[in-house]
């Protein structure tokens, strides 16, 4: 462990903070008035929390349909996300994107992106424009195995890798695309050996693992802040929460659940933090009521807050008059 | 227009160090190393002499991967750059159509006017040259249709360097469309940078018996059969639109409420195209004005043939032009 503990500390109030929004959401949700699709983060925390813990607002992340944890973790305030869930016109986008598509350009947030693998070619594009600028500054893609399937995904590495453009990808495999299992629609069992085709060093890690999702973010942001090039980290994490919110699963095997819900990458890094002494079940409730003090405020203001004007629809669309 | 396309680029990147340019061979002999003996410059050569002037990190030859140029542009250019890319040809950007339709022309939209995607995808079009389906399509039409995009098909080298510097230092994503029939054409343009305005349209032959509007080649085209008219004893204006998205209507609704006629030429198939736009605009805005139908002259509804004269039979001629304006002139 030669994480600082205040580092520790903090991803631990990042997961909680995930994992707390998830489950808000979700119940407010299924009470019917969040217009949308919503796709929660849950078993997959510590991949944003031990990856975002390495970046500054001037490094890039672009994510996917399941945005809310890169987020938070990038930075993103609640109560703005919640206003943008609900459509309201004080939301992170205004109203015009919801859950599917939170972004926050101001700390380097490039948008939740509905095309599973729409990430790759923003982050790859986010990176080159760091080359070009000469900065030191990295951008991290996450997309999942599903996401793994589009082509982008491909034709961004070679480039990357020609180009030693500092970019991450990182694959969060939860072992579904929906209901279609990645042992079923992936040729190998691990997506980082095609990073090897391309030139680019890839690395599996147990994504349930703050701890080794840390670590290797760590080595592949260094790397790129150095100029030597992209990284590919897939991170194994367990499916504990549905495809979206509504999502009966029946397609999926009950073993396959009660096996994920085993690997609570939010249960096992508050046990090995209690272990270490760093915390207690006082110190883990006070993290939890701030958060949800945060959430009753957040959810009780988006519902207030105002829906965007109906003459609004075209506001956006181009930066200035477009006339016809 | 070729040199026209290219002194465009080269001056704004001269003016604005965030403007870089890539594509398929826009260096042409990445792989022959110093000082690049040889370089293609561009499949056509408009990017010859960038490479040289602007170095490495600003102009780059790049793998086939259609896709993959684009989606990179969009998030370098929402990331404060702009870049201009050579798709090659029209035909080819399909293979990034997620990109330009689901990326760029939505991220300004979907996050509430936080993202700017100031970039360019330069591509030639048209038919003419024997190059058969997968080479030869147009294609403006279907992007005019996507809201966040801006449409250019400039028609002479003047408006293709202006239009073209007014491209690159717009916000939004442009496509721009050459018509590779008008690479050739001559013309004396200012050396100065100069911008010509996305969304006004140009009058390029005034007259008060019938109003033509083409679009990119067409629009030469048309000019031509507006003289050849004119020593039949009828005055034709004719109208280049110049950018399709935005577009200049009120000129072309001016002047059909001075005409009383229009025929509208498109080097396209006619379904959902910019024809089509233009024929249903004018029937709702200046139906009153309009002393007869409105008439399209367009490409069929086929993919681009290779053999002369099925694809001398695929695109509007001055036959068939002549034939239209007669038919809306009731002659």
């Amino acid at each position: 462990m030669n994480v600082p503990d205040r580092t520790l500390l903090e991803m631990f109030e990042t997961m909680t903070r995930i994992r707390l929004f998830e489950e808000r959401v979700t119940l407010e949700y299924q009470r019917g008035d969040m217009p949308g699709f919503v796709h929660t983060y849950i078993g997959a925390e510590a991949v944003a929390a031990g990856i975002c813990a390495h970046l500054s607002d001037d490094d890039l992340i672009a994510s996917t349909h399941r945005g809310h944890g890169h987020s938070l973790a990038k930075g993103c305030s609640i109560a703005g996300m919640l206003a943008e869930l609900y459509g309201r016109e004080t939301g992170l986008c205004k109203g015009r994107g919801g859950s599917m598509h939170i972004a926050d350009f101001e700390i380097g947030m490039l948008g939740a992106n509905a095309i599973v693998g729409g990430s790759i070619g923003l982050a790859t594009g986010g990176a080159f424009a760091q080359q070009v600028k000469g900065t030191s500054n990295v951008s991290v893609s996450f997309f999942g195995d599903g996401g793994a399937g589009q082509g982008i995904l491909y034709e961004s590495m070679n480039l990357a890798s020609i180009w030693k453009l500092p970019v991450i990808y990182v694959c969060e495999n939860n072992g579904w695309a929906e209901s279609t299992p990645a042992s079923y629609s992936q040729s190998v069992e691990d997506l980082s050996r095609r990073a090897d085709g391309f030139g680019i060093p890839g690395h599996v890690v147990d994504g349930a693992d703050v701890f080794a999702v840390h670590k290797a973010a760590g080595e592949a942001i260094g790397r790129a802040r150095r100029g030597d090039g992209p990284s590919f980290i897939e991170a194994k994490i367990p499916r504990i929460s549905a495809h979206y919110v509504g999502d009966t699963q029946k397609y999926r095997d009950e073993d396959d659940l009660a096996a994920a819900k085993q690997r609570d990458p939010l249960e096992r890094f508050g046990s090995e933090l209690t272990a270490a002494g760093l915390l207690d079940e006082a110190a883990v409730e006070a993290i939890r009521s701030a958060i949800v003090e945060e959430l009753d405020r957040g959810v009780a203001a988006a519902k207030a807050d105002p829906w965007p004007a109906a003459d609004g629809v075209t506001d956006y669309v181009y930066s200035g008059a477009y006339g016809a | 227009m070729l040199q026209a396309v290219g002194e465009a680029m080269y001056q704004a990147m001269e003016a604005d160090e965030t403007v870089v340019v890539y594509g398929e061979d826009v260096v042409g002999g990445a792989g022959l190393g110093e000082p690049y003996e040889g370089a293609m410059g561009g499949t056509f050569g408009a990017t010859r002499g960038l490479f040289h002037r602007f170095g490495r990190t600003r102009v780059r030859d790049t793998p086939i991967s259609e896709a993959g140029l684009v989606g990179v542009a969009v998030g370098a250019a929402a990331s404060g750059i702009r870049p201009v890319v050579d798709m090659m040809w029209s035909s080819f950007t399909p293979l990034a159509f997620d990109q330009i339709h689901n990326q760029a022309a939505k991220l300004r939209y979907m996050f509430g006017g936080q993202a700017s995607v100031p970039l360019v995808l330069r591509m030639a079009i048209g038919a003419g040259l024997g190059a058969a389906g997968q080479h030869s399509d147009t294609l403006y039409s279907l992007y005019t249709h996507l809201p966040g995009i801006k449409v250019v098909v400039p028609t002479t080298p003047h408006d293709a360097k202006g239009l073209l510097l007014a491209a690159i230092a717009d916000d939004d994503p442009v496509l721009f469309f050459e018509h590779m029939r008008l690479y050739n054409t001559r013309q004396e343009v200012p050396e100065e940078p100069y911008t010509v305005p996305l969304g006004s349209a140009s009058v390029t032959r005034p007259g008060t018996d019938v109003t033509i509007v083409g679009v990119s080649y067409m629009a030469k085209l048309a000019l031509e059969v507006a003289g050849a008219l004119a020593s039949d004893g009828i005055e034709a204006e004719v109208i280049d639109p110049r950018t399709l998205s935005p577009l200049d209507s009120e000129t072309i609704l001016t002047s059909v409420r001075k005409t009383g006629r229009l025929v509208v030429v498109d080097e396209s198939p006619p379904r959902c195209s910019i024809a089509a736009d233009l024929a249903a605009m004018v029937s709702e805005h200046a139906f009153d004005a309009l002393a007869a139908p409105v008439r399209r002259v367009t490409s069929p509804h086929s993919p681009v043939p290779l053999s002369p004269p099925l694809e001398n039979a695929y695109i509007p001629d001055a036959e068939r032009i002549r034939a239209a304006v007669d038919t809306v002139l009731n002659r």
